[in-house]
């Protein structure tokens, strides 16, 4: 860790803090599942080289198991996080062993069409998902006997959750793991080369991934007492890949940050007249990263010099 | 089952195949070039329809105009396209080609539904291509056929014209080489500039075509670009032979597929996609090692 990160980290832990008192509540538990969303995605990015553009499937898949938990099991609220989190695991062994199989651009295209088939699958299987119309519920339940009705006592469990697994992929990032992914990403026939078997970590990596994305949408959906269509829908992954990218590719905090900031700029725009051209302005202010800030602004952040040139 | 209803769900299938040869051959013509998976293409193909749709409201183009000039048109913008933005992501990860063009999907969409509004117009087509005709054995809307005729011709073209003419050759010549193809002259980064445009007219002309048979709404290319992307996969990335076939091909299982098992029709290309990857993890008619 740089300094220049433990000062991000130390900012950010205190903005976290403080953000259920400076929006709604229910507007900070939604940064935090995308930002952890957005960094499920970017594991998969950032330190995989792999764009994903169908983490929704994960997303969604999660928040509609979590509602029916909460509603078939008397409002066992732990129940849903672990069952729905569990289910995503499985989901992403099962794709990821599919979608590792290609790289790069390939990668992208698999990943969006694996994922339309959860997003037909849930039109077609109404009793689970309410079709159309989504699914609710009028209580979260109990998280182990507390009611976490108040949304504030539920941002805070949020948080610490999501702290956790900020704190759990950095020591997995940190780990021989993380040494081997960051060589497959350097430099991948070499990695192959000294014997590493650079599908299965890719497969581990994706498996991560797709559990953190789950674990962050059943937390937005019973956040929100509600899951729908919206969650599986392939502008949701792009979403996700916005806000990791726009953060900060590879940098961890930055994809949150770049959450925050995506979060925060829809709910300005919400508040003018211009609603109505909200991708218009998300749409130039991407394409304007992609252009010329391509590490994000956590990157730049980060980055130990101010170049001329990025990377 | 009587043969009108089996000839009809055979044309079915090929009409929607035609479509869907059309857009995935003009993907696979820029990815042959630029190395660029364009997430607009959707975006183009609704401007084409779009284009379809105000010409003939604002300046009464007819329609047999609108299929040239709609895609000569979107084909300008996509090579002004090409030229301002696209260029300075060359020799980058081709994923930030993909991410440049998904972000100019939310922008050209949402501008058209800032122009146009969210809700679809009606647009019909001529009347010597409405009604239906006789084909001895059955009978079958007029339009349709058209729409197969129109897609096959233009895909029987593109083909001749990449695999068999001069241009064509320089054209693979300077995708498969840019540095010896310029060493011998080869303008690439004009050959560049006019694939592009290339694509995003055939894009385009698959839309004029669309218009008469859909709504014409913003959201129009959204569904269809997925599909489109499956069908790529499926075919071999980059394989005109492998867009063409895997194009109507999936457009005719799809219809077989939706008569015995209806709800199945919107995610039996992603399920042959799934098990194509599987099997041939570089599509039908890619090369394999190609691209990774």
């Amino acid at each position: 860790m740089t300094p220049r990160f433990k000062i991000l980290l130390a900012v950010m832990a205190v903005a976290a803090l403080a953000l259920p008192k400076l929006v709604y509540p229910i507007v900070a538990i939604d940064v935090l599942c995308f930002g952890l969303f957005a960094i499920g995605v970017d594991l998969l990015f950032g330190f995989g080289g792999l764009l994903s553009f169908g983490q929704a499937l994960f997303w969604g898949g999660s928040g509609y198991l979590a509602i029916n938990v909460v509603h078939h099991f008397h409002g066992n609220l732990a129940l849903a996080i672990v069952a729905a989190t569990g289910f995503s695991l499985v989901l992403g062994a099962v794709a990821g062993g599919i979608c590792v199989r290609r790289g790069g651009i390939y990668f992208a295209m698999i990943t969006l069409g694996i994922a339309q088939i959860g997003y037909f699958l849930a039109i077609q299987l109404t009793n689970w998902t309410g079709g159309e119309n989504g699914l609710q519920i009028g209580s979260r339940g109990t998280f182990f006997g507390f009611s976490l009705e108040n949304d504030t006592a539920f941002y805070f469990v949020t948080l610490a959750i999501v702290a956790l697994c900020v704190f759990l992929v950095l020591r997995v990032l940190d780990s021989p793991f993380g040494a081997v992914l960051q060589a497959i990403r350097e430099n991948e026939s070499r990695a192959i080369a000294l014997g590493y078997r650079v599908n299965r970590f890719k497969h581990v990596l994706f498996i991560m991934s797709a559990t953190l994305t789950g674990l962050a949408g059943a937390l937005y959906s019973l956040g929100n007492h509600l899951a729908g269509l919206e969650m599986l829908d392939w502008h949701t992954s792009g979403a996700a890949v916005m806000m990791a990218i726009l953060g900060g590719s590879a940098t961890v905090l930055g994809p949150m940050l770049g959450a925050a900031l995506y979060e925060g700029l829809e709910y300005f725009i919400s508040k003018t007249p211009f609603t109505a051209g909200t991708d218009l302005i998300v749409g130039l202010i991407f394409a304007l990263c992609v252009l010329s800030f391509r590490r994000g602004i956590a990157g730049e952040l980060l980055a130990r010099r101010w170049r001329r040139t990025s990377t | 089952m009587s043969v009108d209803y089996a000839a009809a769900q055979l044309f079915n299938g090929l009409a929607s195949g035609a479509f869907y040869a059309l857009l995935a051959l003009g993907l696979s013509v820029i990815f042959g070039m630029l190395r660029v998976i364009n997430f607009a293409h959707g975006a183009l193909f609704m401007l084409g329809a779009f284009a379809t749709y105000y010409g003939a409201e604002a300046f009464h183009v007819p329609f047999y105009a609108a299929l040239i000039v709609a895609p000569l048109a979107v084909g300008l913008f996509g090579m002004a396209i090409e030229v301002t933005i696209l260029r300075r992501l060359r020799g980058l990860d081709p994923v930030y080609g993909l991410l440049m063009t998904f972000a100019l999907t939310l922008i050209i969409v949402n501008v058209v539904r800032l122009m146009a509004g969210p809700l679809g117009s009606p647009y019909s087509a001529p009347d010597a291509l409405s009604g239906a005709t006789n084909l001895g054995f059955t009978v079958y809307p007029t339009y349709r056929l058209f729409v197969i005729a129109v897609s096959l011709a233009i895909s029987l073209l593109v083909w001749w014209f990449v695999e068999r003419s001069t241009l064509g050759a320089r054209v693979r010549a300077a995708t498969e080489n840019p540095v010896l193809a310029r060493a011998f002259g080869v303008d690439t980064n004009l050959l560049i500039t006019l694939t592009f445009g290339v694509g995003a007219g055939i894009a385009a002309l698959a839309g004029v075509l669309a218009a008469p048979t859909t709504n014409v709404a913003p959201s129009m290319g959204d569904a269809i670009i997925i599909y489109t992307f499956a069908i790529v996969v499926i075919g071999g990335l980059g394989s005109i032979t492998g867009s063409i076939v895997a194009g109507f091909a999936l457009g005719l299982l799809q219809a077989i597929g939706s008569v015995y098992y209806p709800p199945i029709s919107t995610t039996l290309i992603f399920i042959v996609m799934v098990l194509v990857i599987i099997v041939r993890p570089a599509g039908l008619f890619g090369k394999s090692e190609e691209f990774r």
